[in-house]
């Protein structure tokens, strides 16, 4: 048997109306006490409004070994943003 | 391909760009064991800081007193809690980290091996042990390694609250009687020279500082720290009106910094090879949690299963 308690993964909402953000992990035996434990390690200080927990080994994470692969491709693609168009100063409200 | 020294060098590169490095990349593996090593030491002493003050909180003097002290102590433990986490993106069980402290294999800060004997000394950890950790951490937000400087920005942000609790229990000392002055000079004379020695040997004799400064896992050297500390720390002991137990004392005033005197350093080495005051007991208290425990661990896995199996 493993000794260790699965390695769970703790978001937090810091106010309504924000994304939930990653704080830090934490190990716990089931979902119930990874809340908790949550709550007491990453919310001593009104850190949060609401708490994810999440099992560390559900999230696939990218190999950095691919980052290339994944990430470079959009580098040539400046036509993607605003700025790629020049506009006549005259032209307002766009 | 890559070979070892192509991928040391863009290592390298990275490092000097400032730009972190991250769970899973490619790193050294002396640069992996470093902050294994550092970063488990680090948990360890704050889970172990929190023996000699645990000591205080049945007999704190006040209700104030006390819910400050418990809940810097929990801060401890969620500090260590951080760390070792952070510890473990680097491939290193939680399991296999307690027992490199309980067996000795790791170390922790020397400084929670002297006894904290009165009121006083409990005010003295807060303003001078937390004061030089937070010298020390400061420094460490801005660390190479990312889950490392996570963490750290996490424990800056709560510890001066820790600081400043230490500072004001002396100060409401050094305003009583006499007898509670004496209390604080009492603790400032036993904690000061072990506060020096948080940060470790001379650059001298500091065979990693080279290395560590290269790789920014460190950002500044022991010596520089120490001075940093009793450059801002001295200032404080006079505005509490007691008396730095250091004859060597003085302010220079071309260089713009306190001189001191030299540290013990066969005290220094005795303890760290074991042979402080509370070596022993601390360990022995840390080998009893986790073997009291152990039920506990084991019945909540057992609960998991139970419940999972109900589940399905």
């Amino acid at each position: 048997m493993n000794k260790n308690w699965p390695l769970w993964e703790v978001f937090i909402r810091s106010k309504n109306g924000l994304h939930h953000k990653h704080a830090g992990s934490l190990h716990a035996a089931d979902a119930q006490m990874a809340m908790e434990n949550a709550r007491d390690v990453y919310t001593r200080r009104m850190e949060g409004v609401s708490l994810w927990v999440v099992e560390s080994k559900h999230i696939t994470a990218s190999n950095p070994m691919e980052s290339g692969e994944l990430f470079e491709p959009a580098h040539d693609k400046v036509y993607r943003h605003p700025t790629f168009y020049p506009l006549p100063d005259e032209v307002k409200n766009i | 391909m890559k070979n070892i020294a192509e991928l040391e060098a863009q290592f390298q590169a990275k490092v000097d760009a400032e730009i972190k490095i991250e769970p899973k990349e490619w790193m050294p593996e002396k640069y992996r064991k470093t902050l294994i090593r550092q970063i488990s030491q680090h948990a360890h002493s704050e889970v172990v800081g929190m023996l000699p003050e645990g000591n205080w909180i049945s007999r704190a003097p006040s209700l104030r007193r006390k819910v400050a002290l418990l809940a810097k102590i929990q801060d401890e433990a969620g500090h260590g809690l951080y760390l070792y986490s952070a510890a473990e993106t680097l491939g290193i069980e939680r399991d296999e980290l307690v027992q490199q402290l309980l067996d000795g294999t790791a170390k922790y800060s020397s400084i929670f091996n002297y006894p904290s004997l009165t009121w006083a000394d409990i005010g003295a950890i807060g303003w001078l042990v937390d004061g030089a950790a937070i010298m020390n951490q400061v420094m460490l937000t801005r660390t190479s390694y990312g889950p490392y400087a996570r963490a750290m920005v996490r424990i800056c942000k709560e510890e001066s609250f820790h600081q400043r609790q230490g500072y004001e229990i002396l100060l409401t000392l050094c305003r009583g009687s006499e007898e509670q002055k004496a209390m604080a000079q009492d603790a400032l004379n036993r904690w000061w020279w072990p506060s020096l020695m948080m940060f470790g040997p001379r650059d001298a004799d500091s065979p990693h500082t080279a290395q560590s400064m290269k790789w920014k896992i460190k950002r500044k050297t022991n010596d520089e720290l120490r001075q940093q500390f009793v450059d801002v720390t001295v200032p404080q002991a006079d505005f509490l009106g007691i008396t730095v137990p250091d004859p060597d004392l003085k302010w220079n005033e071309e260089t713009n910094h306190y001189e001191f005197g030299e540290i013990n350093w066969d005290e220094f080495w005795n303890v760290v090879k074991g042979n402080g005051p509370c070596n022993r007991q601390r360990l022995e208290a840390r080998q009893a949690a986790y073997d009291k425990g152990a039920w506990v661990r084991e019945a909540a896995t057992a609960f998991a299963e139970k419940r999972a199996a109900v589940a399905v």
